[in-house]
């Protein structure tokens, strides 16, 4: 049966002629470079499961331009420096046709050099600070519009608050972010006094004194509002204190970036009821689509598992990638990169996802309330927002312009009218 | 007169002869002039391999002759990738920034010309502003003489601090420890000025140099190559004289070699300063075929495996260190890159990813209680052997 | 395509929305008919009752449930005055308000199971038939908008019979006082049974009184009564009294509260910042930015040269200024504003702080207020953070003193202290999936994971550190490679992933002495067992027989030899119990934070400190330690309260010059027992 149907492919193949040509060395190989060791072992495995699901998906649906699609897996085990040399390894070694990976921006800014000088495609599935575009990059994770401005809205016009506590974890992500988020709150006539900005190193255990300095910003009459781009475990602290202080979300709401279904799993959340987190998926979104993939993600891994954010991130990439190859008819980086703009593709949440020329999608953006199960009750939702390269609400960051498809530029100055770089920032 | 002193010590021939073998091979087997049989990125993994070797020679020289179990080495090797990576990034950037600025109508100002740098620079970590480490980023030749002094200065001054109150045996571990942690959380902070958890990036792109990385690649395995041979010579001849003498009798018995006259702590704070810049040139070698220097890279378990691969490698032998830290870091990158195809036993399936800390933790137990001389500890035998 | 299809959406969303008023009148006509024979079954069609048209009006608003939009609505269905609002608006709050889709109406729903819903007519408060979730959309107002509900409920709640209602009608107060507010809640103090509630309820009708009252005697007089308490509530009403808006003009208004004159150039307003308000109030010409000058530098570029300079020479700021002046000279350009015009216009008017309260004598005598308030505060908050530092030392001294055992007395490094650690708080996070009730499961585990440390200890001490005892820097080696194999091995079996590991319910929540200082039972649950600890230890070491011994054979172990004790036992048993110990800090540390694989690698070099810092080999020189440290982390915090990471590296830096002046810790053992 396998033999027919691949006899039946490598006519199809011969038929369409030269076009299919580069796409005869089959398999095709996809690339996951996911940590699967070290400390961010526990988020990426997931995301590599995930691959290894939608690559055989795609082969049980009869593959790609006649050929078996071939998962080539490697560990770069939390170890920065060693995702640029899997990343080299792929590319050349086993010469991968996409690359599907990375989760902290600084693995990414460690992989982006090689990529680019290799002329590789990378899909990066994970929300991140924006400031960047790389001709060899999709990213379909949010950026800071698509996550952090909607959230902010949120918290101005539905919770009426007055005065923020930025809290982050002292890296890249958090950096930017807030500083986007306090640029864009003083726009929205918040005095530079009433944004309070700390952080705290990974990992951070002592909370109390943060989180009393938080409650003591109540004490001029205001509304507080908590948003907080805490990142990993350090949050299970944050909130057991959060919890002791007796803080409920309805005194100082607290909204989360990088705390989703996977991070609640090690925590009780009977205290945290009703703090917020903002995504583009949430597990509990009631849609067809997303109680099948659930189903087939639980029927694979165990019913405890849950599906959380980049998950789908990866599953909308995939899928366009392959729609994308299918439309170009060959693996060819330059014209699937071309094949990919206006690629559309259904969310998991509903709606549809749309691949725009800055190499980002146009997501809707969900808000949900923690609930005593550890899942999020969605309680707002957008239309879709197109995420933004370089944001608005940065001065430097405000006259860029990423568009690979019509400037063929990734950093480009509209009020100049000049692009500042080919390559990529890292 | 004396004797050549490689004459003397035959071993240092052999290593240096061995050496320039290996890499002779290795340039012809490689993609950038050669038969292309080992991949670029196969390259890059020896050449960071000698650096690894270079920096195990540093600890070996201040633990296995002079006793001093530092836990801060890897520390002064991070520090070295930085102070390289400060000119790496700064030049690549600069090259960018004035390539951009010339395509305005009006020539841009020197002021325009930096603004634009310190935004493409700091942009990504949420700033736009040179800290005042970043004054002579521009210099290449000041910041390859920061390599030396910067971690230099550093060992200096801890040393001195420490020797001079005479903090010693597992104290001074503990404390070298605390010092690479408080550098690591110094350097995690975005405020250092050094990107914070980022560090620095994209280093393998030479500022100006369109040469494609198979051959950059093979440039930096060469100085690796010569730096090792460098070392090794250097330490070979700071261990066989006077010098050497003295350092191991502090190791055997400091006090004795206090009562006989020798300032004991000019002596250990001039090696501890100069295996710290030992360390340092091994990392300015080792980032940048890296490409990236952050902070993780100094945190204190990378200093404490350092131990471990002169401990496997064999102390107090400089080949011993060598051949640990080439030994271990090798077959800790064949482990946990996946390479090793995992055992399936049946009822459970041992994935070597899983699994490989849980040997080396082990090995490293049984190879201090019953082969405290390491794999260097097996020449010993076949030398006795081969009198016997 | 996709514009075409929407297009067609906006087309129908269009239709339906001019066709809903048409529907809901029709529907409003019916309502009399109807609301007679209301509750009659679902059969008979959708019943109309008043309540339900109330709601049908603004059906849209009202589904929506967004804090933008809902103000009215909720105004208009509070109005109507009908005896089902509050039971509607609890309802709704809640998130028991569905709609139906078919036909838009709003019942209030049961979940029956199954994915089968009773609907409950909202004006009759009978059944109305079932439905199925798919049918239903169910009506969810967020924070905002229960919070506008709870203080529209407020009226209705605060003379209800029940208790729980009535405070929480105080609560809704608190969270969002308002001038309408002021009368009813006057009305029920007198009312009030409840002792508490009733103090509460006064206590807020002065915070009430403050900001909202007619007679400015009367707010005085509240403001004095308040002046003493140290209530984030009461700051919360004082500080708007007093909030200032910052505003300039050529010369100081009469009629208004002015609070200060402000100089431009001083701490409180930078020159540029006034001088951009003077911009912004149209009162000067705007800056011209570098970049803004370069712009219009470039647009006037006439044959390689602007304004006479040559191109190639404006990469330098003097040429470009004389460029630009050329420029304007021509009237081709705005002026370009110098620092001198700055200087002229900022001297030219006056920049000033008005209160937005119109009162002097209030804002007086809450400016008055809130400066005492301020000291009473600072002085709180030294106590607080006083807290904070001994529950910080508490956590180190108990994460050290299993440590002070084993390397203080018996010198032994054991790099692996952290993984008993961590293995103690593993040992709880598993019997709390075994025994479920948390406090159960935490009386269980301390003993347990006491027993396990204990065994893991002892099982080292006798395979590995025994053949160390000689060379120290082989032990700390040693004891690495096992705890790097023990980290491993945790996250081989329980994942990377942090486990919960809960505190039981009665450690939950904090002490509150007042809003400033609090702190949560599970710190002082730490506290007090650190305290234990100490009072086990001094009595194990003075008391008893294996105290006696230990200490024998850690001043001379041959000697102790020769006196029949047995080195090798006493060791054993020694390491074990620093061992155990160390176990029980895991549960307690594990109880605050969390549980991971890297959870005693995060405390091993604190702990060291701690030891190094405090003096080894004396129980008290660990106290000593923790507590230093402890408060100098949050000493430092306190310092630079934004950045916690640099506390942590200056503390160490200091930690090494200490040092420098106590080599061997604040309490330095003399004499023989000091050994070397």
């Amino acid at each position: 049966m396998t033999f027919l149907k691949k006899t039946a492919a490598s006519a199809l193949a011969l038929t369409i002629g030269t076009g299919a040509a580069m796409a005869a060395d089959c398999p095709i190989k996809v690339g996951v470079l996911h940590s699967l060791s070290g400390t961010m072992a526990i988020s990426e495995t997931t995301l590599k499961d995930t691959m290894l699901m939608l690559v055989a998906d795609q082969n049980e649906k009869g593959g790609l331009l006649g050929c078996e699609l071939e998962a080539v897996v490697v560990d770069p085990a939390s170890d920065w420096p060693l995702f640029a040399e899997k990343a080299r390894e792929l590319l050349t070694v086993h010469d991968v046709d996409v690359i599907f990976g990375n989760w902290t921006s600084v693995s990414r800014k460690s992989v982006l050099p090689v990529i680019e000088e290799l002329n590789g495609l990378l899909f990066y599935p994970v929300q991140y600070e924006g400031e960047e575009s790389s001709k060899n990059v999709f990213y379909t994770g949010a950026a800071p519009n698509q996550q952090a401005i909607p959230a902010t809205d949120y918290f101005l016009d539905e919770l009426g608050v007055e005065k923020f506590a930025l809290l982050g974890t002292d890296y890249v992500y958090p950096r930017t972010t807030n500083n986007i988020l306090e640029s864009y709150l003083k726009g929205k006539g918040i005095a530079e006094s009433d944004i309070f900005v700390n952080y705290t190193p990974f990992g951070h255990s002592d909370w109390s004194k943060i989180v009393s300095d938080v409650v003591a910003l109540g004490a001029d009459g205001k509304k507080v509002g908590v948003i907080s781009t805490i990142n990993g475990d350090a949050n299970i602290g944050f909130y057991k204190e959060l919890a002791a202080a007796g803080i409920s979300a309805d005194d100082i709401p607290v909204v989360a970036f990088s705390v989703g279904e996977e991070e609640l799993s090690g925590l009780d959340t009977s205290n945290l009821v009703g703090h917020l987190a903002a995504w583009n998926y949430f597990q509990s979104a009631d849609t067809e689509a997303n109680a099948g993939f659930i189903d087939k993600w639980k029927t694979l891994m165990g019913e405890e598992r849950v599906t959380n954010d980049p998950m789908e991130a990866h599953y909308i990439g995939f899928n366009m990638w392959a729609n994308a190859v299918a439309a170009a008819e060959t693996t060819d980086v330059d014209a699937v990169r071309t094949a990919m703009y206006g690629q559309e593709f259904p969310n998991l949440t509903g709606g549809t996802a749309v691949m725009l020329p800055n190499h980002h999608l146009a997501k809707p953006v969900l808000i949900g309330e923690i609930q005593e199960d550890g899942q999020f009750d969605i309680i707002s939702a957008t239309d879709p927002v197109p995420g933004d390269a370089w944001t608005d609400f940065l001065p430097d960051s405000a006259v860029l312009k990423s568009d690979w498809k019509d400037l063929g530029c990734g950093m480009y100055n509209t009020a100049t009218d000049t692009c500042v770089q080919i390559k990529s920032n890292y | 007169m004396r004797r050549p002193f490689v004459a003397e010590n035959p071993s240092v021939l052999v290593f240096l002869i061995g050496l320039s073998i290996f890499t002779v091979v290795v340039t012809v087997l490689a993609e950038g002039f050669g038969v292309g049989a080992l991949s670029t990125s196969f390259v890059k993994t020896l050449g960071k391999t000698l650096c690894l070797c270079l920096v195990a020679i540093a600890m070996d020289l201040i633990w296995g002759y002079c006793g001093i179990l530092s836990l801060g080495h890897f520390a002064f090797f991070g520090l070295g990738g930085y102070m390289v990576g400060m000119w790496l990034m700064y030049a690549r950037t600069e090259i960018i920034v004035e390539g951009a600025l010339a395509q305005g109508d009006i020539p841009p100002t020197p002021q325009e010309i930096i603004d634009g740098i310190g935004n493409q620079i700091f942009g990504v970590v949420g700033s736009s502003e040179f800290p005042v480490v970043w004054t002579f980023a521009d210099s290449l030749v000041i910041q390859l003489l920061m390599v030396l002094a910067v971690p230099g200065l550093l060992a200096l001054v801890f040393g001195w601090l420490a020797f001079r109150s005479r903090v010693a045996g597992v104290y001074l571990s503990i404390l070298t420890q605390a010092m690479t942690l408080a550098l690591a959380l110094y350097l995690f902070q975005n405020d250092s000025g050094l990107r914070g958890n980022n560090g620095l990036s994209g280093l393998q792109n030479l500022p100006g140099v369109t040469a494609p990385q198979s051959a950059v690649s093979l440039w930096f395995f060469w100085a690796s190559a010569l730096a090792l041979g460098a070392g090794y010579l250097l330490s070979a001849w700071v261990v066989s004289g006077k010098f050497g003498s003295v350092i191991r009798g502090i190791r055997d018995n400091e006090a004795r070699v206090r009562f006989l006259g020798y300032p004991v702590e000019s002596f250990k704070l001039m090696l501890f300063t100069l295996t710290a810049m030992i360390a340092a040139v091994a990392g300015a070698l080792y980032y940048p075929q890296a490409g990236i220097v952050n902070p993780a890279e100094i945190a204190p378990i990378a200093s404490i495996y350092l131990a471990v691969w002169v401990a496997i490698g064999g102390r107090g032998r400089l080949y011993g260190a060598v051949l640990g830290a080439a030994f271990v870091s090798l077959v800790s990158t064949w482990f946990t890159g996946g390479q090793a195809p995992d055992i399936n036993l049946g009822v459970y399936t041992v994935h070597w990813v899983d699994w490989w800390q849980v040997i080396l933790g082990l090995s490293f137990v049984l190879v201090t209680l019953f082969a405290p001389k390491g794999i260097g500890g097996l020449f010993d035998l076949m030398k006795r052997e081969d009198k016997a | 395509m996709t514009q075409l299809i929407r297009l067609c959406c906006v087309l129908i969303c269009a239709a339906l929305l001019a066709l809903a008023p048409v529907a809901q009148v029709a529907r409003a006509q019916d309502t009399p008919a109807d609301a007679a024979q209301s509750g009659t079954g679902a059969q008979s069609g959708p019943q109309i009752g008043p309540l339900q048209s109330v709601l049908q009006q603004d059906a849209a608003l009202f589904a929506k449930s967004s804090r933008k939009t809902i103000g009215p609505v909720i105004d208009r269905i509070v109005s109507s005055g009908l005896p089902g609002v509050p039971a509607l608006l609890s309802a709704w709050q809640n998130k028991s308000i569905w709609q139906r889709k078919a036909d838009g109406l709003f019942f209030l729903v049961e979940d029956l199971g199954d994915r089968s819903y009773a609907l409950i007519d909202l004006d009759s408060g009978t059944e109305a038939g079932r439905a199925e979730k798919s049918d239903l959309k169910q009506l969810k107002p967020n924070s905002g908008v229960r919070g506008l509900i709870a203080t529209a409920l407020v009226q209705f709640q605060l003379s209800d019979p029940s208790r729980a209602t009535r405070e929480e009608a105080l609560i809704a107060i608190e969270r969002r006082p308002g001038p309408d507010l002021l009368a009813p809640l006057r009305a029920s103090v007198a009312a009030e049974p409840d002792p508490v509630l009733k103090t509460r309820k006064m206590r807020i009708e002065r915070l009430l009184t403050m900001a909202y009252d007619d007679d400015p005697q009367d707010r005085i007089a509240a403001i004095e009564a308040m002046s003493t308490d140290l209530g984030v509530d009461v700051r919360a009403a004082l500080n708007p009294l007093v909030a200032t808006t910052l505003a300039v003009q050529p010369t100081l208004p009469e009629d208004r509260n002015i609070a200060r004159v402000l100089v431009p150039g001083s701490a409180q307003l930078e020159r540029l910042a006034a001088y951009d308000m003077l911009v912004a109030a149209d009162l000067a010409p705007p800056r011209r930015s570098a970049a803004e000058i370069k712009t219009l530098l470039a647009t006037h570029i006439d044959g390689g040269r602007v304004g006479g300079v040559p191109v190639a020479r404006l990469s330098d700021p003097e040429a470009r200024v004389a460029a630009y002046g050329a420029l304007f000279a021509e009237g081709l350009v705005p002026p370009r504003v110098s620092d001198a015009d700055i200087d002229a216009a900022l001297a030219s008017h006056v920049f000033f702080e008005t209160y937005a309260e119109p009162d002097p004598a209030v804002t007086d005598a809450a400016e008055a207020a809130l400066a005492t308030i301020a000291t009473r505060v600072g002085l709180n908050q030294s106590l607080d953070l006083g807290l904070d530092a001994i529950s910080l030392a508490s956590i180190y001294f108990l994460a050290a003193i299993g440590l002070a055992i084993t390397f203080g007395l018996m010198g032994v490094i054991n790099m692996a202290h952290g993984e008993f650690i961590m293995m103690g708080a593993y040992t709880g996070y598993v019997v709390q999936q075994v025994i479920p009730n948390h406090t159960v499961s935490i009386l269980v585990a301390i003993p347990l994971a006491f027993a396990v440390t204990f065994a893991a200890g002892v099982a080292m001490e006798r395979l590995v550190i025994r053949h160390l005892y000689h060379r120290p820097l082989e032990t700390l080696l040693a004891t690495f490679g096992i705890s790097i194999a023990l980290q491993q091995l945790a996250k081989n079996i329980f994942g990377t992933q942090a486990r919960p590991l809960t505190a039981p319910g009665w450690l939950d929540g904090a002490l509150v002495l007042n809003d400033v200082v609090a702190i949560s039972y599970i710190r002082i649950a730490i506290f007090v067992l650190a305290l234990i600890f100490l009072g086990f230890f001094l009595f194990l070491m003075k008391r008893t027989r294996l105290g006696l011994e230990t200490r024998a054979v850690t001043q001379n172990p041959r000697m102790a030899a020769s006196m029949g004790i047995n080195p090798g036992r006493v060791n054993m048993l020694t390491f074990g119990l620093g061992s155990g110990i160390a176990g029980i800090a895991g549960v307690a540390i594990g109880l605050y934070a969390k549980v991971t694989s890297e959870l005693g690698a995060d405390y091993i070099v604190q702990s060291f400190m701690t030891v190094v810092v405090g003096g080894v080999g004396n129980i008290w020189g660990a106290l000593l330690g923790a507590t230093m440290i402890g408060t100098l982390q949050k000493g430092i915090e306190w310092l630079n309260p934004s950045n916690t990471l640099a506390a942590q590296t200056y503390m160490i830096i200091f930690i090494i010059i200490f040092i420098q002046f106590r080599p061997r810790g604040i309490i330095a053992l003399k004499g023989r027992a000091a050994g070397d």
